[in-house]
């Protein structure tokens, strides 16, 4: 599979001078598939310039992890959405009260909207994800409810022993010592668990968090430790705060960088997600096991 | 994962409530068994939960002995926790038990079953109260 990524920010889109080396997008990553499938992580921002290049016919499964707007924002901007000839299925968080598509509708009418979600001429299939795993193209998709305000999920793929894990939102520590914690008790952990490459969110220095529990996101710490608890190859951080400067992420990448190798973590060290990040994560009998982070 | 399945994310959360009541709290998965008990549960209980370790159904039952006030045992259909297991509602009772290291206790429970979804029992938190000894 082939993983670009086309928004990084959290919580609400950071464009400027600042931000010009990481990005401003709100979270959206491509994944394109060996048989050609086309999974689109979340419709933040970055769904925009990704729905302005050109889709090879097949159907666009986008996997929304929750409805906050940073994650759903994009979704009225994507091209595709208003092509009658596209074929969207969109999957997300099951609710006992209301149908996924209700719940977009809410952002996706007026008046937080101009246009009712009813009005785009494409195809729309909505899916709650299932408990169980199950396939898309020539993937085999988890997805699990993790700790983040609302029901959230993180998504886990894997397509010929390689592993991309998602876990944007997520506050595994909320109240506890994540080292302490045996990996039943961990939040995310079946998501995560032996990934090839785990995004995840690393929105909070470890200062910032004190004052910011409960608000859904890890720190760097956090984020650290929890993809050593997980055995993750590679840790890309992720959802990155919208009033963090490019200089002031380089600083937290050097944390993340600092605390990888203390705990004993080896090569690749974390990195920090920016808009343009582009990685295949190649066949384990094709690349022995070396596992290919190719950056564009 | 160590031999353990992955806990239910409102498991977690429920039992990340518990450790921070200053009740004592039990939480059990959908089968019963008692995955975690709190500090204030470990002076009712009589050990830690890091001595006790997560329980079977059939065994933390047998351990505690819960009986009514003649003596009779009761039944896990006539108790909190079996009621909100069996039945998915929440109750509440009073009733003895023997602690794990052997003292009686008079304990008020209160259960209530935990849904991730509708129709989805992950566990059961129970409450509970040492009684006034009369």
């Amino acid at each position: 599979m082939r993983a670009t990524v086309w928004g990084c920010r959290g919580s609400l889109a950071a464009p400027g001078p600042a931000t010009v080396r990481y990005g401003g997008n709100t979270s959206c990553i491509e994944v394109r598939l060996e048989d050609g499938t086309l999974l689109v992580l979340d419709a933040g921002t970055g769904i925009r310039p990704l729905g302005a290049g050109t889709f090879a016919d097949g159907p666009i499964h986008l996997l929304l992890t929750h409805f906050h707007l940073d994650h759903l924002e994009g979704l009225g901007f994507f091209a595709p959405f208003w092509r009658s000839d596209t074929e969207l299925h969109i999957w997300g968080p099951p609710s006992p009260l209301h149908s996924l598509e209700e719940r977009i509708a809410r952002y996706l009418s007026p008046p937080l909207f101009p246009i009712e979600l009813s009005d785009s001429p494409a195809s729309l299939t909505f899916h709650d994800v299932p408990e169980q795993p199950w396939e898309l193209g020539s993937a085999r998709l988890t997805a699990a409810h993790v700790s983040h305000p609302g029901p959230t999920l993180g998504y886990r793929i894997e397509e010929r022993g390689q592993v991309l894990a998602y876990l944007p939102d997520h506050e595994p520590a909320l109240g506890m010592e994540l080292s302490s914690l045996s990996p039943d008790w961990l939040s995310g952990y079946p998501v995560a668990e032996s990934a090839s490459v785990l995004f995840h969110d690393a929105q909070f220095t470890e200062d910032e968090y004190d004052d910011r529990v409960g608000w859904g996101h890890s720190s760097v710490e956090h984020a650290v430790t929890f993809a050593r608890l997980a055995g993750v190859e590679q840790l890309i951080l992720f959802h990155h705060d919208p009033m963090r400067s490019d200089r002031e992420l380089e600083r937290l990448g050097d944390r993340a960088r600092e605390l990888w190798t203390a705990s004993g973590g080896r090569a690749p060290s974390p990195r920090l997600a920016y808009d343009g990040l582009s990685f295949a994560l190649r066949d384990q009998s094709v690349a022995g096991d070396e596992t290919m982070l190719l950056p564009i | 994962m160590e031999g353990r399945r992955p806990k239910n994310l409102v498991l977690i959360l429920a039992r990340e409530f518990a450790s921070k009541l200053a009740t004592a709290a039990f939480v059990c998965d959908e089968g019963g068994r008692l995955v975690y008990f709190n500090e204030p549960a470990e002076h009712i209980i009589g050990h830690t939960f890091a001595e006790a370790g997560e329980l079977p159904l059939e065994e933390w039952s047998a351990q505690f002995g819960p009986r009514d006030s003649s003596g009779a045992p009761l039944e896990l259909r006539d108790r909190p926790v079996g009621v909100a297991l069996l039945e998915r509602r929440p109750a509440h009772s009073v009733f003895r038990i023997t602690g794990l290291n052997g003292r009686e206790r008079d304990i008020a429970v209160t259960a209530f079953p935990l849904f991730a979804h509708t129709d989805e029992l992950v566990g059961v938190v129970a409450l509970f109260w040492e009684q006034p000894e009369a």
